[in-house]
């Protein structure tokens, strides 16, 4: 096997390594059987892990859903925000501290039907933050209704004869509105989420890691798709790495082919950087840096 | 080169039974077993303690925290 | 603690009262404002946006009211004071945010120039017909603190107040302007910094291991930590127990939802705020609020030449409503009037605490003015039959 599989993990430890991030005495969580909410959390811990950062700087913040629990169990400083609010609500703390590392971490309903508005102007202003979607096509914690991300002819308890709704492709969504960083993998390619998880991160700037993730329970089920296994071999065959790809040509069809891959990484100036060196421009000596 | 031994940590409590770690062991060292848990989710276990080389990808697939590898020692 | 000497403007200003509410803000040491332009509070974000580079404050125009009441909270949890400013449609898209406020007992500043509606209504015309909303507007039992300013001097001195009163009891506090206030320009006197008042938060001093979230140890407000501390906090809008972690559960959500009415509720004496005038041996009591208050004067004054015993309580916290107080001036008086810029409101607060013990007479007002002294004039004489 690659030495580069068995280099990192090298713990000679009874202890399961994501545990240090988690709060225990708040296991077992609330997720279903075969649902990758939980892989992505593998993913996350490592990636922190790998990044070196002072953890006690590290903020999350969750929206409402099933990802939306995420916040609730990791041991860092942690915000369940409402729905869809996750994004403003990051902004807010992330300029009123800027040492904080912020982090939303999401679900596709949260972040893109009630809380799109707020990821484009995020992205558009370049908000230095991490946004992880967890994208499982679907509403979960409310029952299976269609997301924005559902894709066509797929049913949800909405559109029970399949859906009809067009849905958005993500990373062009991010790409589009100004994201400096843009990656979509699945839950099977987990050393790959790691690896975005810990670039999005250290990128400064707007930066968007969409994770595909099987909801056996909902998304599954009503389509006839098997369990969550059934949904992780359907990535491994029919995901396709194609880093650099033109963000307008990943869209999703229901059950075809996944493009994945790191789709964009460049510079732009943060928010803050922005308002800095414009606002001393203007007004030279006068101008009062907010101290943080 | 060196041949790397390892070996997995399961907690039978967390286990759901999806079977991710199963199938994506990259030496196929585990399979599902005959035992199952208080809730009724069937256990993995290490089919083969030869196979594991202590990667860790079980842990890192298990979405319920149910199961690490870890390196136990290289020979040479 | 006293304000900061290089953010207060000292001195007597000309300006109106929503440049007198931003000034409010500075001297309070509000560092992070969010807002979205919507008539007629613009002019207080405005300011804002003007004054804060060189004041060290962060203001952001964010893409909707929904946004700027979440971002003021998460620069709160980052250890700043924060607040936003809205009206009409605005506010009613902020009213999950106050409920989020309050469950979460985050400290914060809601500013609302109150203007005509329902909807879209009378954008640059005056109204008091959130008064209910503001108490009630998210869902769910809670309790907020509602200020109501009636002059631009006001709107300096109880936003500073709002501020103070938000870190002593930890919820969100409601300045409720209207649009004849906020555009209304008078002299506002802007005290020297030392002789401001400002509440700063109180943070816990025990380390992370001993410290819970929502641990009040006897009193009724926790203490608060901000994120990147140390304390690896979690908030949540669920119902929480002590150490903010979810739990579903008819007793810990009796226990906390109590306790988020009580510190307010049981405190009601120390947050009130009356203004009385000649209530001692009246027979009719004008109970008023805001702008309203202003136009009560002329009526009051043509009545008492009239010989009516007439007294004028002004209500300048309105949330909590003053129960005890009224109640006790019920049993003293003959009759309440209750003129309002909406078609009935506080009045009925006002008739609840009677109890029956004094007629309660409403001067309802379907907003975009304010009343003639005459209509309350009227009422006045007309309550105990003088006319």
């Amino acid at each position: 096997m690659p030495e580069e599989l068995t280099a990192e993990l090298e713990i000679p430890e009874a202890k399961n390594p994501v545990e240090s991030l988690l709060r225990m005495e708040r296991m077992p969580h609330i997720w279903c059987p075969g649902c990758g909410i939980g892989t992505t959390v593998n993913c996350f811990a490592r990636a922190l892990e790998q990044s070196k950062l002072d953890l006690d700087n590290v903020a999350i913040v969750s929206g409402i859903g099933c990802t939306g629990r995420v916040a609730g169990y990791l041991h860092l400083d942690s915000f369940h925000t409402t729905h869809g609010r996750a994004i403003p609500f990051a902004t807010g703390m992330k300029l009123a501290n800027p040492e904080l590392k912020l982090v939303v971490y999401s679900g596709d309903g949260d972040l893109f039907a009630i809380g799109g508005n707020h990821f484009i102007h995020a992205a558009r202003r370049n908000v230095d933050m991490t946004v992880i979607c967890v994208n499982n096509l679907i509403y979960g914690m409310t029952g299976g209704q269609v997301a924005p991300t559902t894709p066509v002819t797929a049913k949800g308890t909405t559109y029970p004869y399949g859906s009809y709704d067009p849905p958005f492709n993500l990373p062009y969504l991010a790409d589009s509105s100004g994201a400096v960083y843009v990656a979509r993998w699945t839950t099977y390619h987990v050393r790959h989420v790691t690896k975005a998880i810990k670039e999005a991160i250290n990128t400064r700037g707007f930066s968007f890691v969409e994770i595909i993730s099987p909801c056996p329970t909902l998304y599954s089920r009503r389509n006839k798709l098997g369990d969550g296994l059934d949904q992780m071999n359907y990535y491994k065959e029919n995901s396709e790495i194609r880093n650099g790809a033109d963000t307008k040509e990943v869209g999703m069809d229901f059950q075809g082919k996944i493009i994945v891959g790191k789709f964009v990484e460049r510079e732009r100036k943060t928010y803050r950087q922005l308002m800095n060196e414009h606002l001393t421009n203007v007004f030279g000596d006068q101008f009062t840096p907010y101290e943080g | 080169m060196k041949k790397v031994r390892g070996t997995v940590i399961i907690k039978d409590d967390s286990c759901k039974g999806c079977a991710f770690c199963v199938e994506f062991c990259p030496t196929d060292a585990l399979h599902l077993s005959d035992r199952y848990n208080a809730k009724g989710y069937r256990l993995p276990e290490l089919l083969d303690p030869e196979k594991c080389t202590g990667c860790g990808l079980c842990g890192l697939y298990c979405p319920d925290f149910a199961i690490h590898g870890y390196i136990i020692k290289k020979v040479a | 603690m006293n304000a900061d000497k290089k953010a207060v403007l000292t001195g007597a200003h000309f300006i109106d009262g929503d440049h007198a509410a931003c000034e409010g803000a500075i001297a309070a040491g509000c560092k992070f404002v969010a807002g979205y332009p919507i008539t007629p509070s613009t002019e207080v974000v405005e300011r804002i946006a003007a004054r804060f580079p060189l004041v060290g404050g962060i203001f952001v125009q964010m893409e909707d009211e929904i946004a700027s009441s979440i971002a003021i909270q998460g620069a709160v949890w980052a250890g700043k004071k924060a607040m936003t400013v809205t009206s009409g449609p605005g506010f009613s898209l902020m009213m999950e945010h106050i409920g989020f406020a309050a469950i979460t007992e985050t400290p914060c500043v809601f500013i609302n120039v109150q203007r005509g509606g329902p909807s879209t209504g009378l954008p640059t015309l005056p109204a008091q017909a959130d008064m209910m909303q503001a108490r009630w507007g998210s869902h769910g039992d809670y309790e907020i603190i509602a200020i109501v300013p009636n002059s631009p001097q006001e709107c300096f001195d109880l936003t500073i107040r709002a501020f103070n009163l938000a870190e002593e009891y930890r919820v969100p506090v409601l300045v409720m302007m209207d649009e004849c206030v906020g555009h209304m320009t008078e002299k506002v006197e802007i005290p020297e910094a030392d002789k401001i008042e400002v509440v700063e938060r109180k943070f816990t001093e025990k380390p992370p291991g001993e410290y819970r979230m929502f641990d009040t140890n006897g009193s009724m407000v926790p203490e608060m930590v901000k994120a990147g501390a140390g304390y690896r906090i979690h908030l949540t809008g669920l119902t929480h127990d002590d150490r903010g972690y979810p739990a579903m559960s008819p007793v810990v959500h009796n226990k906390m939802l109590r306790r988020l009415v009580d510190k307010v509720l049981l405190n009601e004496e120390k947050i009130r705020h009356i203004e009385e005038d000649q209530v001692e041996g009246a027979d009719v009591v004008v109970v008023s609020y805001g702008i309203t208050s202003r136009v009560v004067l002329p009526a009051v004054n043509k009545a008492r030449k009239d010989g009516i015993k007439v007294g004028h309580i002004r209500l300048i916290t309105v949330w909590p409503f003053p129960e005890s107080y009224i109640r006790e001036l019920a049993k003293k008086v003959s009759a309440f009037v209750v003129p309002e810029l909406n078609l009935g409101q506080i009045v009925y607060e006002v008739e609840r605490c009677a109890a029956g013990n004094a007629v309660t007479q409403l001067v309802s007002h379907a907003g975009g003015a304010v009343h003639s002294p005459e209509e309350i004039y009227d009422e006045i004489k007309g309550v105990l039959g003088h006319a």
